[in-house]
């Protein structure tokens, strides 16, 4: 009680005393009407569930969330020991390196050919951020039945008959691996729009005495973005790759729904989470398995968001 | 001056050619919900347009009995519509809280939020399956929504966003007696209404066009959302190619409508989510 009279009169010394005053005034109470729900809810549905998952990882876990029978690191051996765990990092790691690069340069390309026009820069705009009211299932649907359909029907393999290219099967075959062809196709169609706005809103913050200054020293065109442009949008840049890196991270949807067949999940080209789901959720029901491997992803995006955080600062902005 | 020309019509045949080839999977969208099902499945030949319209197309992928994509639609927008009501309150609320609160612990509980804003949803979605079966939520609209709406993301725009609010015009409302929730209400709110907007939008997007969560937990058909019912199509054991054409590009509707009517706030909601430098 004594406590949170001091508390109040520190946070409001300018008001006047009123009789009306009474627990309503508590800047504890406030605070936690307006914060509380959000962070009851934080707790319950990821908080919770986290460290709940830790200890199933540990457990002997098929088919139960309730396990009794203990068994040590057991679980995470395995998981590290399966082969096609491994492989789904080492999926990843090919789809990030194809991926991260390839949005990175086109987006920013096109917000710097949408910035420099004088006329139709909203029209430009809308077009390329159209996409992003495209979900990824539809996006996978067009990719794999239209766009890229494997017979001579398919819309790509008919412009290539034109020009005397016979029809590839882009999804039935693995050598040559033209299915990355198509996943990484759907992902830039449906997110390069979202990243330029970024960048836009960022070239647009860029103060234009800059370029006035440089202009006089004779720096345009190239030049001038390669040593005003792009050091200016270094905050955005870092930004923008964190966020590509960790949805490529989180890839499931066109995955899913590209390679997928009424036989089930194709053995190659599995991303991690599509490996976690078959394991969690799939026929085995391994919730054991499953929560060591959401530990291991989950250590795995932390370090690297981290890492990160400690260049772009996040969180620090009012500083 | 010529070379400046030259260079501004090269600019303008780059973006004018990039934007046909972004606009063509909506046409192949468009074929395809209008094509019927022969022109679709020919192998032996593409066919561009499609000779007569199937407008038959739109009635039959309604009636599909083992897609049920009225059903799914209801659920989507039930879904989306109470999250992104939901998670406005619950974020907008907490951001408020955390930015203008003078208790001595608001920031440790802000660096426990962006501490989970490190790790994705989409990486835990095993925990929270046992979280949400354990409460006996599967297949059910709570199992949908209510996991959703702790979106640590969402508050911490909102905090940036509240920091940045004029103070005096909260002192206003103080001096004339108003506790924190009126100042938030009568004060706060009605001047955040752009900003709300643009969260709003980027959360219905997410929230009807996401996947992963609704497979996991919509088991039962009648949990299906609208991209549960569109993913069967693909793996399904009968090919019905114009049907699933016709349920997807009806499936956009209400995300193409809002884009029409709503880019601006859109566009100002991705680039929030860009501002963390």
């Amino acid at each position: 009680m004594a406590e949170q009279t001091v508390e109040r009169a520190g946070s409001a010394p300018a008001r006047p005393a009123s009789p009306r005053r009474k627990w309503t005034d508590s800047p504890h109470l406030w605070f936690w009407i307006f914060v509380g729900p959000f962070i009851a809810g934080l707790l319950v549905f990821v908080v919770i569930p986290i460290l709940w998952s830790v200890w199933l990882s540990f457990y002997d876990a098929r088919n139960t969330v309730t396990p009794t029978h203990f068994v040590g690191f057991d679980n995470y051996r395995r998981m590290l020991g399966d082969a096609s765990f491994r492989s789904s990092l080492i999926t990843f790691v090919v789809f990030a390196a194809f991926i991260v690069p390839t949005t990175f340069v086109l987006s920013l390309g096109l917000a710097v050919l949408v910035n420099g026009v004088r006329r139709g820069k909203a029209f430009f705009r809308s077009v390329f951020f159209l996409p992003t009211a495209c979900s990824y299932v539809v996006a996978a649907m067009i990719w794999r039945h239209s766009l890229f359909g494997g017979t001579a029907a398919g819309m790509v393999n008919t412009v290539m008959g034109w020009l005397g290219g016979a029809p590839i099967a882009w999804l039935s075959i693995v050598h040559p691996p033209w299915y990355w062809l198509v996943l990484v196709s759907v992902r830039l169609w449906l997110q390069v729009g979202f990243f330029m706005v970024l960048f836009l809103a960022a070239l647009q913050r860029v103060p234009q005495q800059l370029y006035e200054a440089a202009a006089l020293d004779g720096a345009t065109g190239w030049k001038a973005f390669r040593y005003i442009t792009f050091p200016q949008l270094r905050a955005t840049s870092t930004a923008v790759l964190m966020l590509l890196l960790v949805n490529a991270f989180q890839a499931f949807d066109e995955f899913y729904n590209v390679l997928s067949t009424t036989g089930g999940y194709p053995p190659y080209a599995r991303p991690p989470l599509v490996y976690l789901f078959n394991v969690a959720l799939g026929n085995g029901q391994d919730f054991g398995d499953g929560s060591a491997g959401a530990v291991i992803l989950t250590l795995i995006i932390a370090i690297f968001a981290l890492l990160q955080g400690r260049f772009t600062g996040i969180g620090r902005r009012e500083s | 001056m010529t070379s400046n020309l030259s260079a501004r019509a090269a600019r303008y045949l780059v973006l004018g050619v990039a934007a046909l080839i972004f606009l063509v999977p909506f046409y192949l969208l468009l074929r395809g919900a209008l094509s019927s099902e022969q022109q679709l499945v020919g192998i032996d030949h593409w066919t561009w347009f499609p000779t007569n319209p199937q407008w038959s197309n739109f009635a039959d992928t309604f009636n599909n009995s083992t897609v049920p994509l009225a059903r799914s639609m209801f659920n989507s927008l039930a879904i989306a519509v109470t999250q992104t009501v939901l998670v406005l309150v619950i974020s907008g609320m907490a951001g408020y809280g955390l930015a203008r609160s003078t208790v001595r612990y608001a920031n440790a509980v802000f660096y426990l939020i962006v501490a989970t804003l490190l790790i994705p949803a989409a990486v835990t979605f095993v925990p929270s399956f046992v979280m949400v079966s354990s409460l006996g939520w599967v297949s059910t609209l709570r199992g949908l929504i209510i996991p959703g709406l702790f979106q640590s993301l969402a508050t911490f725009l909102f905090r940036q966003y509240f920091l940045g609010f004029p103070k005096e015009l909260e002192e206003a409302a103080r001096i004339d007696g108003a506790g924190p929730m009126r100042t938030f209400l009568s004060i706060v709110v009605p001047n955040s209404w752009g900003f709300t907007a643009a969260i709003a939008t980027i959360t219905f997007i997410g929230s009807w066009n996401s996947f992963l969560w609704p497979l996991v937990i919509g088991q039962d058909q009648s949990a299906w959302t609208v991209q549960v019912s569109l993913s069967t199509y693909i793996t399904a054991q009968s090919v019905d190619l114009s049907g699933m054409f016709t349920a997807a590009l009806v499936s956009m509707v209400p995300l193409l409508l809002m884009f029409l009517f709503l880019q601006r706030w859109i566009v100002a909601g991705v680039e929030q989510t860009g501002i963390n430098e």
